[in-house]
């Protein structure tokens, strides 16, 4: 269980705009963080992963206390446990495929690392470095890599975003089977309606900074809603 | 070739490396700081570490001849604690070579640092790992042409070095003569020959350690 009761001054191109998230997200959950540019869906993923720091409020995963102003506890990403996957994968290009995976890990074992190559098809990528592979494949080394630490909380942040559609769908059955394997909350940001329908288990819908919905897909987007406030292309 | 010959060489090259090796210990924490941290007086440190860029060497060494006074604090205290005094002494010249050769250590550094994507740092952060493992194992890897311009600049200004050394050092052979000082000596006494042999090695050593700069920063992307 996580729950985010959170506040962040943000700068946004359109000016100042305060983030103010107030959730709980059940475990085993598959959560999608909708809306437009400049919502905050990044800017929260980010606070989740401690890597910026809220103003004020309180974020508890799991009984234990990631951040509380109040209290001045305020965890270290490295402390958090969460798999991060970043925009632009963030893949170290000084090290091969299976090292990227392998330096994940906290424990050292060539075992699963093998498990994790084999489970996202990079065996003929291991020993290739970052720079030669196709956006998909990078995507594929990048979530392989998230998991090698065995996170408590999957970050994903527009994993889709810059792949043709082809790709999109294969890789959708990637982001499920990687979130079946951590068996735990994973928390993933698009823009996509389809996607979000495919994937994710309910949705949060950001706009400025503030939830306006939240709920399972069927009952977000309604037509009525989408009408209103989003495209489907 | 006489002894004099190589002893000058032989002091050139050492005061060259000895110059490198403290400003690579003391200059990747220092990148590092400027890189990423957020201090007061930040702009003032950044502007003190490249007066050396725009300074007349004679400047520093004054300041430094200053400072290594016996009559002045830092002189007094290494003359009473270390019974050293610096003036006109191979330590006296490294410590101003240092002192002046700090903007071509840290300036490549810092911008090493800076041109890594921020995200390679926060995805090593999530994966647990500390700034000091993500420092070894993630940042240094990926600035590696940038270590090697900072290392090359600094070892070929330290050879080329005339201003300070002969104001901090004078010209003591087998002490403080290095070889740029040692031209200029031989020139003044008409050895045109000797000062030829001097200016030509010069010429070649730093000839060799430019192009190899200019050839790793035109094939940057050595993982790819």
């Amino acid at each position: 269980m996580l729950k985010i009761d959170i506040e962040y001054a943000m700068l946004t191109s359109e000016g100042k705009t305060n983030l103010e998230v107030c959730t709980e997200i059940k475990g085993n959950e598959l959560l999608c963080l909708f809306g437009h540019s400049g919502a905050g869906k990044t800017t929260l993923l980010r606070i989740l992963a401690g890597l910026t720091k809220p103003c004020k409020g309180r974020i508890v995963f799991n009984d234990i206390v990631w951040f509380d102003s109040e209290n001045r506890i305020n965890i270290t990403p490295q402390e958090r446990n969460v798999g991060y996957m970043f925009q632009d994968y963030a893949l170290f290009p000084n090290m091969t495929v299976e090292n990227n995976i392998g330096f994940a890990q906290k424990l050292k074992s060539k075992r699963e690392v093998d498990e994790l190559i084999t489970l996202f098809e990079l065996e003929t990528l291991r020993h290739q470095h970052p720079g030669k592979l196709s956006g998909g494949q990078k995507q594929r080394v990048a979530l392989a890599r998230a998991l090698a630490a065995k996170p408590n909380l999957l970050l994903l942040d527009e994993p889709l975003s810059a792949l043709d559609w082809d790709m999109r769908t294969s890789l959708q059955l990637e982001i499920m089977k990687a979130h079946e394997l951590m068996n735990s909350i994973t928390i993933l940001v698009s823009h996509d309606i389809k996607e979000v329908y495919q994937l994710a288990s309910s949705v949060l819908v950001l706009k400025n900074g503030t939830v306006i919905k939240c709920g399972k897909p069927s009952e977000v987007f309604t037509l009525k809603a989408t009408e209103n406030n989003y495209c489907l292309v | 070739m006489d002894t004099d010959f190589i002893n000058t060489l032989l002091l050139t090259g050492r005061l060259a490396f000895w110059t490198t090796f403290i400003l690579i210990v003391i200059g990747f924490p220092l990148a590092y700081l400027l890189a990423y941290r957020r201090f007061p007086l930040k702009a003032v440190v950044e502007a003190l570490i490249s007066m050396p860029l725009v300074l007349p060497p004679t400047v520093l060494g004054f300041y430094m001849l200053v400072a290594y006074s016996p009559q002045n604090g830092f002189g007094k205290f290494m003359a009473e604690h270390f019974n050293t005094r610096l003036a006109f002494s191979f330590e006296g010249v490294l410590i101003a070579s240092v002192l002046f050769s700090l903007p071509f250590m840290i300036q490549p550094l810092q911008n090493g640092l800076t041109s890594i994507p921020k995200s390679y740092r926060e995805a090593s952060y999530t994966l647990g790992k500390s700034q000091f493992t993500t420092f070894i194992r993630v940042l240094i890897p990926n600035m590696i042409p940038s270590i090697i311009t900072a290392v090359a600049m600094t070892f070929a200004h330290c050879i080329g070095e005339f201003g300070v050394v002969i104001m901090v050092g004078g010209n003591i052979p087998a002490e403080t003569r290095v070889a740029s000082i040692a031209i200029y000596d031989e020139v003044q006494a008409m050895n045109y020959h000797v000062a030829n042999q001097y200016s030509f090695i010069l010429f070649i050593v730093s000839l060799i350690i430019l192009t190899v700069i200019y050839s790793i920063n035109g094939k940057k992307k050595i993982f790819f």
